[in-house]
């Protein structure tokens, strides 16, 4: 059953401010979800007042700058900075996304940053996506064949089978889909997610893969696959583009379609 | 660490309300109030089966400003639900699948059922 309240200890509590330096001039505030394993209390939210004129263009560089400049504590995931890795998957201004690919002046008022939604938090900006992760070992997303492998070269794929997966591939698991889900957010435990049916999708249309009946078995599930009921929420927040909605109909009719045979 | 007493992050409490996710819980609560609406037509027939006093208090009840509030609201709740129920048979057929498909028939579904509620109405005053 779904939990709409958040629990006694993930209730958000008032934090700190952190002032502009004198003389900024171009100042917007950023209220940064906070929460601190060691210290016993809830998470909390503390501002502080960025210089723009001083501050990189992206949200990314505006937690960076707090956290070299300002407060050092502040804990995030990021490594690439340009929208590859899929490491700083946060909630900003209300939807999922990179930070390093939204930019400030896209949001209009302060600027809010909260972790992907409906996660444990580990820290600060930082959850925990050890179920995730393991839900997408869970499709086993490597080629699985029957077949012996040529000798004497690769497993070749026509264009037009290799076009089949654009829009799929490019999928980085930032996370910022599933956790967009209302589906993910009552039933993650044991629906797969925007983002794992998409790569599941992306094997099954893979024409060198071999297990696609076996793929289908294993999604035809009340809630493995048809928790998805078409909220798409996942396609309006994917920062790349990508449209999971889609995908997750299509394996949807690869089961009718396989069923009325 | 000890990794049990780990906060959930926040969800419906952050999460900006947009169209996809709007009326996705419209369609359940449109569901919901059609329901009560079938009670509604169980209690007409009751009315009916109880002689006119009974009748007529249930006729002046739904002429009274709350009854016509109630039937206004369930007139919108059947035309949103139908249309938004042939919006989602239609994604089933891997139509619209896109943001443009789904925002260009999520807003003609609420302009339809505006539409047709008022339709409803002007033909009946």
């Amino acid at each position: 059953m779904a939990q709409f309240r958040l629990p006694k200890n993930s209730r958000i509590g008032k934090g700190k401010h952190f002032a502009a330096p004198e003389g900024a001039s171009h100042i917007k505030t950023f209220r940064v979800y906070r929460f601190d394993p060691e210290s016993g209390e809830n998470p909390r939210i503390d501002s502080y007042d960025i210089d723009l004129d001083q501050c990189g263009p992206m949200v990314l560089d505006a937690l960076i700058k707090i956290k070299n400049e300002v407060d050092p504590t502040l804990t995030f995931r990021r490594s690439c900075r340009e929208g590859i890795c899929g490491s700083c998957a946060f909630n900003i201004d209300g939807t999922n996304t990179l930070a390093c690919t939204k930019s400030i002046d896209e949001i209009r008022g302060e600027v809010k940053i909260y972790p992907l939604p409906h996660m444990p938090v580990i820290k600060d900006l930082v959850p925990d996506l050890t179920h995730f992760y393991a839900q997408y070992a869970s499709i086993r997303p490597w080629i699985r064949t029957q077949s012996p492998a040529p000798p004497d070269k690769e497993r070749l794929q026509s264009r037009e089978d290799r076009a089949r997966m654009d829009g799929l591939y490019e999928c980085i698991l930032c996370a910022c889909c599933s956790t967009s889900c209302p589906s993910y957010w009552w039933n993650g435990e044991r629906y797969l997610g925007p983002a794992v049916l998409l790569q599941a999708y992306r094997w099954l249309v893979d024409s060198r893969d071999e297990a696609t009946g076996e793929r289908l078995d294993e999604l035809e599930d009340p809630f493995r696959l048809y928790r998805c009921h078409t909220i798409m929420n996942c396609t309006r927040t994917c920062p790349k583009g990508l449209n999971p909605a889609k995908a997750i109909a299509e394996i949807k009719k690869m089961m009718l379609a396989r069923r009325s045979l | 660490m000890a990794t049990d007493n780990r906060p959930l992050s926040p969800h419906l409490q952050v999460y900006r309300p947009q169209l996809t996710s709007v009326l996705s819980i419209s369609h359940r609560i449109t569901g919901i109030l059609l329901s009560f609406g079938a009670v509604l037509v169980v209690l007409w027939a009751l009315a009916v089966a109880s002689g006119p006093d009974a009748y007529q208090a249930l006729i002046q009840f739904m002429g009274s400003v709350p009854g016509l509030i109630v039937l206004a609201t369930w007139t919108f709740a059947l035309f949103f639900h139908l249309l938004n129920g042939i919006r989602h048979l239609l994604w089933d057929a891997g139509w619209l699948l896109d943001l443009r498909g789904a925002y260009a028939s999520g807003w003609a579904v609420v302009a339809l059922s505006v539409i047709l509620t008022i339709a409803v109405w002007g033909g009946l005053a």
